[in-house]
């Protein structure tokens, strides 16, 4: 078990450090460069209310960047470890499937943790310190989800374009999800037609399976001081439960695979 | 999964991984069921933003934005699960944005028809009338292209507000500011019509001896017409005299 441990942590170690190697660093700052001086030239625009505008202007562009950069950085190390034969390589070791995917897994995490570090420092400049805090704890929790999910779309399609696709659908409909499934039970929708009421069956039962990407990392709460502590455990145990359903399925697939 | 390996026999999954998934995914399914269900609850149309900053969101294609956003404020009485009347929106913040998406492309008449023909449609006297002088400024700006608004918005006042002082003041701004070739003239002798239903016949015989003379007008179905309407108004103005003669 030690043995299997000191795998897995140098299996996440060395998928951390392929970050600093790939220039993630930089180009995450370059990313935080450019969401300041837009926040700033912003700024210049505002008749009132310029924090604000700051705020919700540098959350919401924040949140994607930091998710999409995320997302291809876990696409693209795992599709080259594909074609890299890496995967083979590893698989012939005395490591079972599970610990290398356990291990990679917990480097992109790791990854996580070092990217949102200077996205909140940043946020702090523009919220409250409880508001930038929270905000950025849901973005990791958010990261972590997305990490999961981008390394089951890679492992599984292993390739960059459909990978990324699929994750781009996943998350773009986690997030609207709930505005969906409102539209549906809506008093717009004709609810006497067949197919209406299938669709709207369909609707729920994809929102059964779908992490609610919405609650999380929301821009009110930097805006307005409107956020508490406890709405954070709901996205937390939400975390918890969604990477496992991702890492069961993952497991699933990576171990009937014949590499 | 989609990919181009063969697929081992699922034996040679560890019933560990198995119990994992199905335990998970009995989780989710427990975890979403026990959320409360998405509540409908109606937002407040938010105050529209400077048009500079309107142009840096469009990133260099304003047209787009503006229909884009003009789409947006359409169906924003239909928000997700619930639908509110137009008569509650707040219509300072629908002129606004109204306004904006005219800055962002000054050619479209999507806004005006929509300031015209929904938002002045609205069972309030006080809000059609303050969409129907957010018509008339806008008219304004380019006559000849916003006429047919200004027209719609003039006989709404005549009819709907029965406001004739209102229905005159546009109708006499496009006989006045709308003189392209593209007008029609049942537009321009708007203000005719309105200032017969006023009681002000000796303007209205004016305003159509004015075109007449003008030469503005050159067809002659129409010439004969302006005409006639100039003789009935003249012989209704007689009745009093004709019948102390009969």
């Amino acid at each position: 078990m030690p043995r299997l441990m000191r795998s897995l942590s140098t299996i996440a170690r060395f998928t951390a450090v392929e970050a600093l190697h790939t220039r993630f660093g930089w180009l995450l700052g370059a990313v935080i460069l450019i969401g300041f001086s837009f926040v700033q030239f912003v700024a210049q625009l505002a008749i009132t209310e310029t924090r604000e505008i700051q705020a919700a202007l540098l959350a919401s562009s924040l949140r994607l960047t930091s998710v999409f950069l995320v997302a291809l950085f876990v696409i693209n190390g795992i599709t080259r470890e594909f074609n890299d034969k890496v995967v083979d390589l590893m698989f012939s070791m005395p490591i079972p499937r599970a610990g290398y995917y356990v291990g990679k897994l917990a480097g992109f995490f790791l990854l996580c943790l070092l990217c949102i570090v200077p996205v909140g420092m940043l946020m702090s400049l523009f919220a409250s310190p409880d508001a930038a805090l929270q905000w950025t704890v849901s973005l990791y929790l958010e990261l972590l989800i997305v990490c999961a999910a981008s390394l089951l779309f890679a492992f599984a399609f292993g390739q960059v374009t459909p990978a990324f696709s699929a994750l781009v659908g996943f998350y773009l409909i986690s997030r609207s999800i709930a505005a969906i499934q409102l539209m549906a039970h809506g008093p717009l929708a004709d609810h006497g037609s067949i197919s209406q009421v299938l669709m709207t069956h369909v609707i729920d039962g994809i929102a059964y399976l779908l992490p609610d990407l919405d609650l999380f990392t929301r821009t009110d709460w930097v805006v307005y001081p409107s956020a508490h502590w406890a709405d954070l455990l709901p996205i937390a145990g939400q975390t918890l439960i969604y990477v496992l359903l991702l890492t069961g399925v993952a497991l699933f697939d990576l171990y009937r695979r014949d590499l | 999964m989609l990919t181009h390996h063969t697929l081992r026999r699922i034996e040679a999954v560890p019933g560990a991984v198995i119990w994992l998934l199905a335990g998970a995914l009995i989780l989710q399914v427990c975890w979403h069921g026990l959320q409360a269900d998405p509540a409908a609850r109606a937002g407040d149309l938010p105050a529209a933003p400077s048009t500079d900053v309107l142009r840096i969101a469009s990133f260099g294609d304003p047209v787009a934005l503006s229909r884009v956003l003009m789409l947006w404020l359409q169906v924003f009485d239909n928000q997700p699960g619930i639908s509110i009347p137009f008569l509650e929106l707040d219509y300072y913040r629908v002129i606004d944005w109204l306004n904006q998406i005219l800055a962002l492309d000054p050619h479209s008449q999507y806004p005006l028809l929509a300031a015209s023909r929904l938002y002045g449609a609205v069972p309030s006297q006080r809000k059609q009338a303050q969409m129907f002088d957010f018509v008339y400024e806008k008219f304004l700006e380019d006559p000849n292209l916003r006429w047919r608004w200004l027209a719609h918005a003039a006989i709404m006042a005549k009819h709907r507000l029965e406001d004739l002082p209102r229905a005159l003041k546009y109708a006499e701004a496009i006989t006045d500011k709308a003189t392209g070739k593209q007008v029609p003239g049942w537009a321009r002798q708007m203000q005719i019509f309105v200032l017969e239903e006023a009681g002000e016949l000796d303007a209205a015989r004016i305003l159509i001896g004015g075109l007449l003379a003008s030469g503005q007008i050159t067809d002659p179905h129409e010439l004969r017409f302006l005409r006639e309407e100039l003789e009935r108004m003249e012989n209704n103005d007689l009745p009093d005299n004709t019948e102390g003669e009969i």
